[in-house]
């Protein structure tokens, strides 16, 4: 069956209180999960007090302070700081998002800081995604022909580059994923809304040649048809892309080779 | 613990190659249910409250009697498609071949009891 509550050894408890630094008038509470494989703790919540004053406006911002000027072992993947990147996915204020686009104004009270949902965790804000990595590798994120190469480049109208539109900004964050409940209770074998964002891609790329393939790949109970439109996907997708209607194109299309 | 690549594990089995069918079919009798509910609705509604003679006359004119058997069919073939989703969310292992199985078992039960009880009113 689905569990519903968390084992005992993942229950979080409270963690630490840093000090709160002296002198300061606009402070703000940041309340950040914490764990580490290495000392045998389950799991807790850390309370951090950050200087507004001398912070930059997105969460990142406080972050990497954080983990300068507070506390180094804090540990959180990050890398281009606008987005394109997709590294800092993390779960703030009960959204999956990019912290380095999501403003703290947009925050009210304490800023509560999670990993990616119901995925394993390495360490502290860090998931582990191989399993979602695989997952995009299997549907084949490559254009597939079975023409001869031409002597220049494959041709496409600017009709056919727009339908790409909306779909090629992907990231491959796992915000999308990691908010489908779909996701959570089965990923094991649902491809989830990101691998089948991509899949679309190439299904309409009009120069790639192995639609049939590829629709006869996603042809499952279980890689496709888990999702039942529940559209936490779009809903929380930091670049604002549509997962929900790129599987919604696919099943119809499904449906479109039989009836 | 078995060694396998992360690849192998996210193919797993390969595509059944099936779930369009279901889908369609499900796509199809919330279609016909959209008609046929308030069609059951307006030609039931009257009949409640009103004696088993009443009743068994209404039911021995083929309108009533068809929406009716329709309507129960569809739905519960509806629902038995509805519910095998349900079970393959939430349940895991072989419990989900188990409550499957008994849950379509119910569903073509209830199916043989609502012809059953219509063809009796209405012949």
């Amino acid at each position: 069956m689905v569990q519903l509550t968390l084992p005992k050894n993942s229950r979080i408890t409270r963690g630490k209180v840093w000090p709160k630094p002296e002198g300061v008038k606009n402070l703000r509470v940041f309340k950040i999960y914490r764990w580490n494989p290495d000392d045998g703790k389950t799991p807790q919540v850390d309370t951090y007090f950050v200087d507004m004053d001398t912070c930059g406006p997105m969460v990142l911002d406080a972050l990497i302070k954080i983990k300068s000027e507070i506390d180094p072992t804090l540990t959180f993947r990050r890398s281009c700081r606008e987005g394109i990147c997709g590294s800092c996915a993390m779960n703030v204020d009960g959204v999956n998002t990019l912290a380095c686009i999501y403003g703290m104004d947009e925050i009210k009270g304490d800023v509560k800081i999670y990993p990616l949902p119901h995925m394993p965790v390495v360490k502290d804000l860090i998931p582990d995604l191989t399993h979602f990595y695989a997952q995009h590798a299997s549907i084949m994120p490559w254009l597939e022909t079975k023409t001869n190469r031409p002597a220049k480049e494959w041709l496409q109208s600017i009709e056919d580059r727009k339908k790409l539109d909306g779909l090629y900004e992907c990231v491959m964050c796992a915000c999308c994923s990691t908010s489908c409940p779909s996701y959570w209770w089965n990923g094991d074998r649902y491809l989830g809304p990101a691998a089948l964002l991509h899949a679309y891609r190439w299904i309409i790329d009009s120069r790639d040649e192995a639609t049939g393939e590829r629709l006869d790949n996603l042809e499952d109970p279980f890689k496709l048809y888990r999702c039942h439109t529940i559209m936490n996907c779009t809903k929380t997708c930091p670049k604002g892309l549509n997962p929900a209607k790129s599987i919604a194109s696919i099943k119809e299309m499904m449906v479109e080779r039989r009836v | 613990m078995a060694f396998l690549t992360d690849r192998k594990r996210a193919s797993g089995l390969g595509a059944a190659k099936t779930g369009t069918e279901h889908f369609w079919g499900m796509t199809i009798s919330s279609a016909a249910l959209l008609i046929l509910v308030p069609l059951f609705v307006f030609t039931v509604g009257p009949m409640i409250g009103q004696d088993y003679e009443a009743v068994t006359v209404y039911f021995a004119r083929p309108i009533p009697a068809l929406v009716a058997l329709l309507t129960f069919v569809v739905a519960l073939v509806h629902f038995k498609n509805g519910v095998t989703v349900l079970i393959e969310d939430y349940v895991h292992g072989l419990a989900r071949k188990v409550w499957i199985i008994t849950m379509t078992c119910v569903s073509y039960a209830a199916i043989a009891a609502a012809v059953f009880a219509i063809a009796r009113l209405a012949l």
